[in-house]
């Protein structure tokens, strides 16, 4: 039963990574990550590691996807008002 | 050196370190496996000294030095981004207009803000009893904060977040943990020995000696970085714009 839990929380790691992966839109991929970092918590925690997936939920689900966010942000206006001033 | 004995020495030094690693992954414990030769270890050191939580003990009373390196690596990360990130010559600040959220997005923010705080400060709280501790519990607090950016606007975050203070908060916290290093050195041989306080009773709040107070300190340190590192990012992402005609 527990070996089952494992491959399954195993493939749901592989499968969001390979779409984070391939996903190229940065804005997106921060979404992706997210949700990668939500199912990597749930397999440290099958795994017995609780403080660390504890760990990788504060900072893998909500802040470096919430960096990531900001940046596009900041990239995006960039751009913005240099085709604004031409 | 010619091209051909480097490419001998990379062979040679790589099929060393490929039967160096194999040999040590033969004499691993099995995966799944319930006994440990480390894991043994730690625990029964973690129960003498009365932490329930054995991850915080490894954290703070075994490998207390390996957390002080950790440490400083997120206070040295943390001040290159605020150095990278401050606002230069060519730019200025734009206020942002207040702006607009809908109603059932700033009632989710406003009702998950307080429960978010109390989670991470409780998480800080009980490192030493349950999973969690100063780390985690810290990101949790500071990025609950940042809900008032989502439920109002930057403006009233900025509000609740005087950047001063959590600067003094970030120094502050980092030097309480060396200052109980150090305080270590006095009560025993050696710095961040857990001999300073008494190990109390098992899982209680005050049990584990100086683990609770490490672990606090780091809560502190990593919360006010927190704070500081998404600051850096939002000023950038929402107020400071390149001066025009440059």
């Amino acid at each position: 039963m527990a070996d089952a839990v494992i491959v399954v929380a195993l493939l749901l790691v592989a499968a969001t990574a390979t779409v984070a992966v391939a996903t190229r839109d940065p804005a997106r991929q921060a979404l992706v990550l997210s949700v990668l970092g939500v199912v990597l918590a749930v397999l440290f925690t099958v795994f017995q590691a609780p403080d660390v997936g504890l760990s990788q939920l504060a900072v893998g689900s909500a802040l470096t996807p919430l960096l990531l966010m900001l940046t596009v942000r900041k990239v995006r206006r960039r751009g913005r008002d240099e085709e604004h001033e031409r | 050196m010619s091209r051909r004995v480097r490419l001998w020495l990379v062979l040679a030094a790589g099929t060393g370190l490929a039967v160096l690693l194999v040999a040590a992954c033969l004499d691993l414990p099995n995966f799944g496996g319930d006994r440990h030769p480390y894991g043994d270890r730690a625990v029964r050191a973690s129960i003498a000294r009365h932490t329930a939580n054995v991850i915080s003990s490894v954290n703070f009373d075994q490998r207390a030095f390996d957390t002080l390196g950790e440490m400083t690596i997120l206070f040295g990360a943390v001040l290159g981004c605020v150095m990278l990130l401050r606002q230069t010559r060519d730019e200025h600040r734009a206020r942002p207009r207040p702006a607009e959220v809908a109603p059932p997005v700033r009632r989710y923010a406003l009702l998950v803000l307080p429960v978010a705080l109390v989670t991470g400060i409780y998480v800080v709280a009980h490192g030493q009893l349950s999973p969690g501790g100063g780390f985690q519990g810290g990101v949790v607090a500071a990025t609950a904060l940042h809900l008032l950016y989502l439920g109002a606007d930057y403006g009233a975050l900025e509000r609740i977040r005087p950047l001063g203070v959590y600067e003094v908060g970030d120094a502050l916290a980092a030097s309480a943990y060396v200052v109980l290093g150090l305080a270590g050195l006095l009560g025993s041989t050696a710095f961040l020995a857990n001999s300073l306080l008494p190990y109390g009773t098992f899982n209680t709040l005050s049990s584990g000696g100086t683990v609770p107070l490490l672990n606090a300190a780091i809560g502190m340190e990593v919360a006010c970085a927190v704070v500081l590192l998404l600051a850096r990012f939002l000023d950038q992402a929402v107020e400071i714009e390149k001066e025009n005609g440059e």
